[in-house]
């Protein structure tokens, strides 16, 4: 079992000259063992709660890397946080100290808090003792109302892997996915862990990524399916020729599959279940969508799964331990999440055909349309309105709304009412939360029980 | 408006409205190096699903994807005709 990041930190150098980059700037990993961040005062930062709220990948590497066994809890700001995620992470959190890379990511955390500015690499002067255990915090990727912050350990994290990293020889990983997130927090500690050198994409366009990758060796590379997408839309691979191609954070259909097969016919193509609360669940090699249905058989293995009224419920050591904030419990009685992910058995496989809660996934980062509904709502013009998924073959999902205008307002101006809305969305939500689409109804159900119908799967 | 104008026009719309910078809608761009994201050019494909009133990548199950400004109005092109 790991208990820190530095149990490997002999490994770093293995892979003669293992580094990381992320197109802009590249660290050789031993460098994290030879210098810090933080000057002298690493120390005061012993049992903390810290907030980590970096502007810059790297930046958030040399922080988790340092903090591990130092701080009691890191809790990690996600790239596209909102204004108020640092106050309400603070908050849940109970963090002493924010750690930040700039000034400018630091302001819009509460005054009264201790903030901690990343300093330029120095040589490490005394040797850290890395003894206290540490949390490792992520929020849920889509949240209406206070995030809900989810809470692993360095052993639940690297539990998917890190039994083989004794035998396996250290690889070449590249990901599109960002570190501050699950997915790709996943592949840092596979590479911290396991030895080997991380190429992440950053800001790069895909063409830039596969070429820059394919010079540099890159053997594994992750994302998800959207990721995949765009990279067959680049045509040819540009270079990149992967042993290893790994798409998780959505469902991975039929076609995908079938097209990274074709433009990477060497590579060994596997598709993961895996979500910020269930961890990594498992991963289906075939090249078939879905998964076999010997997976959910009870079996010895670390991970149990079971399908309850259609929906994927999971256990294992690779499962967060708890929630901060939020009034439901991550587990059950018998110590399964419910992955909300609802699946339908055909033949000897179970397919994916959707979520029970009608959480839409763009890209691999989820929407809770009530997140939507209450910006759009807020409009004077709108009674109501009803935020949907609708299916893409680029993304996934993308969202859309319906808009039921307030009754009794004479001539309504549809394209003005239209364009607020996005206005409000945009100025309220990320990018991939904003309507695509926005269309007027005339009513919306409402179902007995007084709430919007919602048509889930 | 032509397929070709109506597809180019979205393109043009929906890189203001996400603060993309597009360079060149020639038919010879490679669609990653246009300056759109996949977000856009799902947006793109979900706006002319109602303008044209087809969506060309949902019709197959597997379809080659284009990679170039021109493939894809000609799978538009080809779709409306």
């Amino acid at each position: 079992m790991i208990t820190s990041i530095w149990q490997m930190s002999d490994r770093w150098l293995a892979g003669r000259g293992a580094r990381i980059s992320d197109g802009l700037e590249t660290y050789a990993l031993d460098r994290f063992s030879a210098q810090t961040r933080f000057g002298n005062r690493l120390e005061e930062l012993r049992g903390k709660s810290v907030l980590l709220i970096a502007r810059s990948q790297l930046d958030a590497v040399w922080g988790m890397v340092e903090l591990d066994g130092v701080a009691r809890r890191i809790i990690i700001c996600p790239p596209d946080a909102s204004d108020a995620f640092a106050g309400a992470a603070v908050q849940i959190g109970n963090a002493d100290v924010v750690v930040g890379d700039s000034g400018r990511s630091l302001e819009e955390c509460p005054a009264e808090l201790w903030k901690f500015e990343l300093r330029q690499p120095e040589d490490r002067r005394a040797a850290t003792e890395r003894t206290q255990p540490t949390e490792w915090v992520l929020p849920t990727s889509g949240t209406s109302g206070p995030p809900k912050l989810v809470v692993h350990t360095l052993a639940t994290l690297s539990a998917a892997f890190s039994g083989a990293t004794h035998t396996v020889k250290p690889v070449s990983w590249g990901t599109f996915y960002d570190i501050r997130r699950f997915g790709g927090l996943q592949i840092l500690l596979r590479t911290l862990i396991g030895g080997g050198s991380l190429f992440l994409a950053g800001a790069q366009s895909t063409g830039e990524f596969l070429r820059t990758a394919g010079g540099l060796g890159v053997t594994h590379i992750s994302g998800t399916p959207s990721h995949w997408r765009r990279v067959l839309m680049a045509g040819e691979p540009r270079g990149a020729a992967p042993d290893y191609v790994r798409l998780s954070g959505e469902i991975a259909d039929q076609a995908i599959l079938d097209g990274l097969a074709r433009i990477f016919p060497a590579a060994r193509i596997a598709h993961a279940f895996a979500s910020t609360e269930a961890g990594v669940a498992f991963e289906v090699e075939d090249g078939i969508s879905g998964f076999p249905a010997g997976v959910v058989e009870p079996s010895n293995s670390d991970v149990r799964l079971e399908v309850r009224n259609g929906s994927l419920h999971v256990r294992s050591n690779r499962m967060a331990t708890h929630y901060l904030g939020g009034e439901s419990p991550l587990k059950d009685d018998r110590g399964f999440i419910d992955t909300g992910d609802l699946v339908e058995r055909q033949a000897d496989r179970y397919r994916f055909i959707g979520r029970r809660t009608g959480v839409i996934n763009v890209g691999g980062l989820k929407v809770h349309p009530e997140e939507v509904e209450a910006i759009i709502n807020r409009h004077p013009s709108v009674q109501m309105s009803r935020v949907m998924a609708k299916a893409s073959r680029i993304t996934g999902a993308i969202v859309i709304a319906q808009i039921m205008p307030r009754a009794g307002l004479g001539a309504i101006d549809f394209p003005a009412i239209e364009e607020d809305v996005i206005r409000m969305c945009r100025r309220g939500l990320p990018a991939h939360k904003v309507p695509a689409r926005i269309q007027f109804v005339q009513t919306l159900e409402v179902g007995s029980s007084g709430k919007l119908v919602r048509h889930h799967a | 408006m032509s397929v070709r104008s109506t597809v180019i026009a979205q393109f043009t719309q929906v890189a203001n409205e996400q603060n993309k910078r597009v360079d060149s809608l020639s038919d010879e761009v490679v669609l990653l190096d246009s300056g759109l994201d996949s977000l856009c050019f799902a947006i793109v494909v979900a706006r002319l699903e109602d303008i044209l009133d087809c969506d060309p990548f949902m019709t197959a199950d597997s379809i080659e994807f284009p990679t170039t400004v021109g493939e894809f109005i000609g799978l538009y092109e080809r779709a409306v005709s």
